[in-house]
């Protein structure tokens, strides 16, 4: 109550200023509004949370600077709890009632494709930032995003494999929504890469062994393994083969790019390969990477607010500056040019990699998004 | 083939034993009040987390594992004194409630103190894998199946021989006739849940290096160690001991010689069909009303 009656104060003395000077007709330029819904809280909270620090850190930045060509930007947020039903209220929301220019978000996969619906029917352009393929193929009109898939990690250790002439691999894999995807994207591109599957074994994300899978895949004749997983499950397999001896290379996912798993997995991490986002090895790149100064940028900007990075608020990173830089080209607010233009993103460079979108491609990222990395001494080593 | 059905049992029963220790500590509650505590695997994440805490701090192991359990121990005294003493003459299934809701309250102050993150403990000797014939085993392996195997046979005589456990036992027989013979009731409750508290806290150190731990790991390792109290027998600790080892082994040898996709749907068909064919568990008495 107290909040409203110092706003309507506020709002009658700037009235009152503006009809003395007789400048009743002068309006600021009309606000960007980004709207965006996170799972700021909840079991996705740890994707949310940095991605949403990273929306409010630039926004408040370029606002204090005057904002882009005299528009100020205005963030509208709301959290989802990682409750895909709530996302669907809340894109309601932006689009219907806080009129928001574009949607920057959805946290999860699960909370993203739920948003697409509202999004497309109402014409609004949306970045998502979560990791399902689906989200962007087969192309939505309106739909874009900026984070890897896991079928570019499985490409990218594919094509690690065959440069190592690996042709028979071992494939393992958790119980979560993460490493069932990465499963089943693993499988369907095997072939393409010349390489047979010759085992498929699971786990539970909460199990403590794996020494029966890993016994059953020394039976085989393969001669790498590959984990798609997320939390324990890829440090214990880690341990679990080098406990029975298994000397064959072995391959972890991007789910894994984190000092945590070097400090759980400890000595048996070494030689482990995982694709990564650049983020991870930013001070390790050569000079002349054009991601580097961006990437270095970003982190440092984001270390000295909140402490350590993670590849996610990277994502927000990538999704906001796209859409900005759309909305500069486009000259204008209204969403059909917004969305052309973002179509038209080429060169961007992101955390994620360079961004060249197309009609065909809403998310514009290629291989060279991913570095192959190895670990040695207990640290990553770009193996390319 | 033979080689790997040695791994096979040999990770069964390594994983058998954690499941025996947890399963001991829910028949021991259930032996003096008839109750299932559902905090047990609470007490085996909490025991973990202290002891990383305390070598996080700079603390040899030794001093961390004894701090942890120690700490763990008192925890579980509390619960007795603070949440099932007031409820005393409630009924089982209350008591029971109760311990649900303490586990929910123990999982939630440790993720605001811990966090989401995942910790290990160092191995207690090395990480070099020890060959059994053709298997190979961790030497964290065997701390958690001998000190299982010390502590079994601890509460083994503990119950048998001293009059202390004697006591404990007479409690659940009979709570109103053992306060007739000069049984300190109360003090035997709280006896066992400093035990279980402590056993589970002792599982929590010894396998923290091997599967690691977070604020909520207690949940599975909890619903395993119960499946091994009830597919023993929930009133025989023994039985609890060999429903873990027995729960261990099915999980890996149906994963190594079946399928790992159906590992725990096998584990669970077990238990279901001994409760089908034997309602007490396998070592479990018949339970007798009197009227």
């Amino acid at each position: 109550m107290s909040g409203r009656r110092t706003f309507l104060k506020k709002a009658s003395i700037c009235v009152a200023a503006a009809g003395l000077l007789g400048l009743g007709g002068v309006q600021a330029a009309e606000p960007i509004r980004i709207g965006s819904v996170l799972s700021v809280t909840g079991p996705a909270s740890f994707l949310g949370d940095p991605e949403l620090k990273t929306l409010q850190m630039y926004v408040d930045e370029i606002n204090a600077k005057g904002g882009i060509d005299g528009h100020k930007i205005e963030l509208i947020h709301y959290d989802d709890g990682s409750d895909a039903k709530k996302a669907v209220n809340f894109v309601k929301r932006l689009i219907q009632r806080d009129k928001v220019h574009v949607i920057v978000g959805g946290t999860t996969s699960g909370a993203s494709l739920a948003m697409i619906p509202e999004a497309e029917g109402a014409g609004v352009p949306f970045i998502s930032l979560a990791g399902s393929v689906k989200i962007v193929e087969p192309v939505k009109k309106w739909v874009f995003k900026t984070p890897h898939t896991d079928k570019m990690a499985a490409a990218k250790i594919f094509e690690d494999m065959r440069r190592r002439g690996i042709k028979k691999v071992a494939l393992i894999s958790g119980s979560g929504g993460f490493d069932k995807s990465g499963r089943a994207e693993s499988l369907a591109l095997a072939p393409e890469y010349g390489i047979e599957i010759v085992a498929d074994e699971t786990y539970n994300n909460k199990d403590t062994d794996m020494t029966a899978q890993l016994t059953r895949i020394r039976a085989t004749d393969a001669e790498a393994i590959l984990n798609f997983g997320f939390g324990t499950g890829p440090a214990i397999v880690t341990k679990n083969a080098r406990q029975l001896g298994i000397d064959l290379p072995l391959y972890q996912s991007h789910g894994v790019a984190s000092k945590k798993f070097i400090e759980l997995a400890g000595e048996a991490a070494e030689g482990v390969r995982l694709p990564a986002a650049a983020l991870l090895v930013a001070e390790k790149l050569p000079d002349n990477d054009p991601q580097k100064p961006v990437l270095l940028a970003y982190k440092r900007k984001y270390e000295a607010k909140y402490g350590p990075v993670s590849t996610f608020g990277g994502h927000a990173y990538d999704g906001l500056f796209i859409a900005l830089e759309a909305i500069d080209r486009a000259n204008s607010l209204d969403r059909a040019k917004i969305r052309d233009e973002i179509e038209r993103t080429r060169g961007f460079v992101g955390t994620g990699g360079v961004f060249n979108m197309s009609p065909e491609d809403h998310l514009g990222l290629d291989l060279s998004a991913f570095r192959m990395l190895e670990i040695r001494n207990g640290d990553w080593v770009l193996v390319e | 083939m033979l080689e790997q059905l040695l791994q096979f049992v040999v990770t069964g029963i390594t994983v058998g034993s954690t499941y025996a220790l947890v399963g001991l500590g829910f028949a021991l509650i259930y032996n003096a009040s008839q109750v299932v505590n559902f905090a047990q695997g609470e007490f085996v994440m909490l025991g973990a987390m202290v002891a990383v805490s305390i070598v996080g701090a700079g603390a040899p192991l030794p001093v961390a594992v004894l701090g942890g359990v120690a700490a763990t121990t008192l925890v579980g005294i509390a619960l007795e004194k603070l949440a099932i003493e007031p409820a005393r003459g409630a009924s089982v299934i209350t008591t029971i409630i109760i311990t649900i809701g303490a586990s929910i309250l123990l999982r939630g102050v440790a993720l605001l103190i811990w966090g989401k993150d995942i910790y290990a403990l160092p191995h207690f000797s090395g990480e070099e894998p020890i060959a059994i014939g053709s298997a190979t085993v961790l030497p964290q392996s065997l701390w958690v199946m001998g000190v299982a195997a010390v502590l079994v046979l601890a509460v083994r005589l503990f119950f048998d021989r001293t009059m202390l456990g004697k006591a404990v036992l007479a409690c659940a027989c009979n709570r109103t006739a053992a306060q007739l013979v000069g049984i300190n009731v109360q003090l035997m409750l709280t006896l066992s849940y400093a035990l279980s508290a402590m056993l589970g806290a002792v599982a929590g150190v010894l396998v923290a290096p091997i599967a690691f731990t977070s604020w909520d790991a207690g949940v599975m390792l909890g619903l395993k160690g119960f499946s091994a109290a009830i597919l023993g027998g929930m009133g025989n600790p023994m039985g609890a001991v060999a429903g873990g080892l027995l729960l261990g082994l099915i999980e890996s040898l149906g994963a190594g010689l079946l399928s790992s996709g159906y590992k725990d749907a096998l584990a669970f068909l077990i238990i279901l069909i001994v409760l089908v064919v034997r309602p007490s568990g396998i070592f479990g008495r018949a339970a007798v009303e009197r009227v």
